[in-house]
C-alpha cells in the first residue's frame, strides 16, 4: 500500500482521539454520578 | 438499540422551574433541610445502563468493521489511489456532525418554544453540540491529511474548508456561551438562541462547493440527482463508517446528556446548601429584632 504509514497513522490518530474523548466522557460521568444518589438519576 | 429518547432527555429537570413531577418532589424534600435518610441512598458511579453498554459493544464492533473494510477490503481509487481510505472517516464524521448540530437546533427549539422550558432539551442540545465539535475537528484533521496526499498541501483557503472551519469556531463559541454564569434557565435561553442561529451555517457549508469555485470535490453520494457515482465496495465501506460513527454519536450523546444532568443537580445542591446556610445565619438576627 502506498502511503501506508500516513494512512495507518491517520486512522490511529482518529481512533485514538475518539477513544480519549469517550474515556474522558465516561470518567467525568462516573465522578459526578458518585456524588448524586441513584433515586435522582432518571436512568436508574 | 438504545436511542436518544426526547422524553428521557426531557426528564430529570432537577431544580428547573418547569418541573412539578413526583421525582422533583422527592428532590425538594432533600433540599428542605430534612434531607434523605442517611444510609438509604445508593450511589451507583456510572452514567451507563444495560442499553448503553450494549450500544458501546455494537459501536466497537462497527468500528472494527470500518477498519477492516476501510483499510483492507476497499479497492483503491483510480485518481486518489490509497488516499480514498481516509474518506471512510472524513465523510461520515462530517455527516454525523451535521446530524449533531441539527439535533442541537431541534432541542433548542423544543426548549424555547414549548411551554414547559424543560432543561432536558437544553442538556441534549449542549451534549450534541459538544460531540459535533469533536466530529468536525476529526473531519478537518483527516481532510487536511487527505489534502496533503491528494493536493500536496495540508490546507487551502478553499470555500468548503473555510466554511467548515467557520462552523467549527461557531460551535466552539456556542460551547463557550454555555459556560457563562447565570442560572440554568438563563444558560438554556442564551444557548438555545445561538443553537438556532448557528445551524443556518450548515446549508452554506454543504453547498459551498457549488456556490463558489472550489478545489474541494462536489458531493458524490448526496448529489442532487441521487445517483451515487461510486464503486459498490467503496459505497459499502462508507456505509459501515456512517453506521459506526452514528452508533458512537448516540452512545456519547446519552452519556454526555446524563453527565450534564448530574452537573446541574450538583449545582442545585450547592445553591440549596448556600441558601440553607444563609437562612441559618439570618434566623437569630430575625428573632432578636
Amino acid at each position: 500500500m502506498e502511503d501506508a504509514g500516513f494512512i495507518l497513522g491517520s486512522y490511529a490518530l482518529v481512533f485514538g482521539a475518539m477513544g480519549v474523548y469517550a474515556w474522558r466522557a465516561l470518567r467525568g460521568g462516573r465522578r459526578l454520578a458518585r456524588q448524586v444518589p441513584d433515586r435522582e438519576k432518571y436512568w436508574t | 438499540m438504545t436511542t436518544i429518547d426526547p422524553h428521557e432527555a426531557a426528564e430529570g429537570t432537577a431544580g428547573d422551574e418547569a418541573g412539578g413531577s413526583a421525582d422533583q418532589a422527592v428532590r425538594s424534600r432533600g433540599r428542605s433541610g430534612a434531607g434523605p435518610v442517611v444510609g438509604a441512598d445508593t450511589y451507583d458511579a456510572t452514567t451507563g445502563t444495560r442499553g448503553t453498554r450494549l450500544l458501546g459493544v455494537a459501536t466497537i464492533i462497527a468500528m472494527a468493521w470500518l477498519v477492516v473494510f476501510g483499510l483492507g477490503f476497499s479497492p483503491e481509487d483510480r485518481d486518489q489511489r490509497e488516499a480514498v481510505r481516509l474518506l471512510y472517516v472524513h465523510v461520515p464524521t462530517i455527516w454525523i456532525a451535521y446530524l449533531a448540530f441539527i439535533v442541537t437546533a431541534v432541542s433548542s427549539a423544543m426548549y424555547l418554544f414549548r411551554k414547559e422550558h424543560r432543561l432536558g432539551w437544553d442538556r441534549l442540545a449542549g451534549a450534541s453540540a459538544e460531540i459535533g465539535v469533536v466530529f468536525v475537528a476529526v473531519t478537518l484533521v483527516v481532510g487536511s491529511l487527505w489534502g496533503r496526499l491528494t493536493w500536496g498541501v495540508f490546507w487551502q483557503w478553499d470555500a468548503r474548508l473555510t466554511t467548515t472551519a467557520l462552523l467549527f469556531v461557531t460551535y466552539i463559541g456556542y460551547l463557550a456561551v454555555r459556560r457563562l454564569g447565570g442560572s440554568h434557565q438563563q444558560r438554556a435561553r442564551r444557548s438555545a438562541v445561538i443553537g438556532l442561529l448557528a445551524v443556518l451555517l450548515l446549508p452554506l457549508v454543504h453547498w459551498s462547493v457549488r456556490l463558489w469555485r472550489s478545489l474541494h470535490q462536489e458531493a458524490t453520494v448526496l448529489d442532487t440527482d441521487l445517483d451515487p457515482d461510486i464503486d459498490g465496495l467503496m459505497a459499502f465501506s462508507l456505509f459501515v463508517g456512517v453506521v459506526a460513527f452514528t452508533l458512537l454519536y448516540v452512545w456519547l450523546a446519552l452519556h454526555r446528556t446524563r453527565a450534564l444532568f448530574l452537573e446541574d443537580a450538583l449545582d442545585d445542591r450547592g445553591l440549596d446548601a448556600a441558601l440553607v446556610a444563609r437562612r441559618a445565619e439570618a434566623a437569630p438576627v430575625g428573632r432578636d429584632a
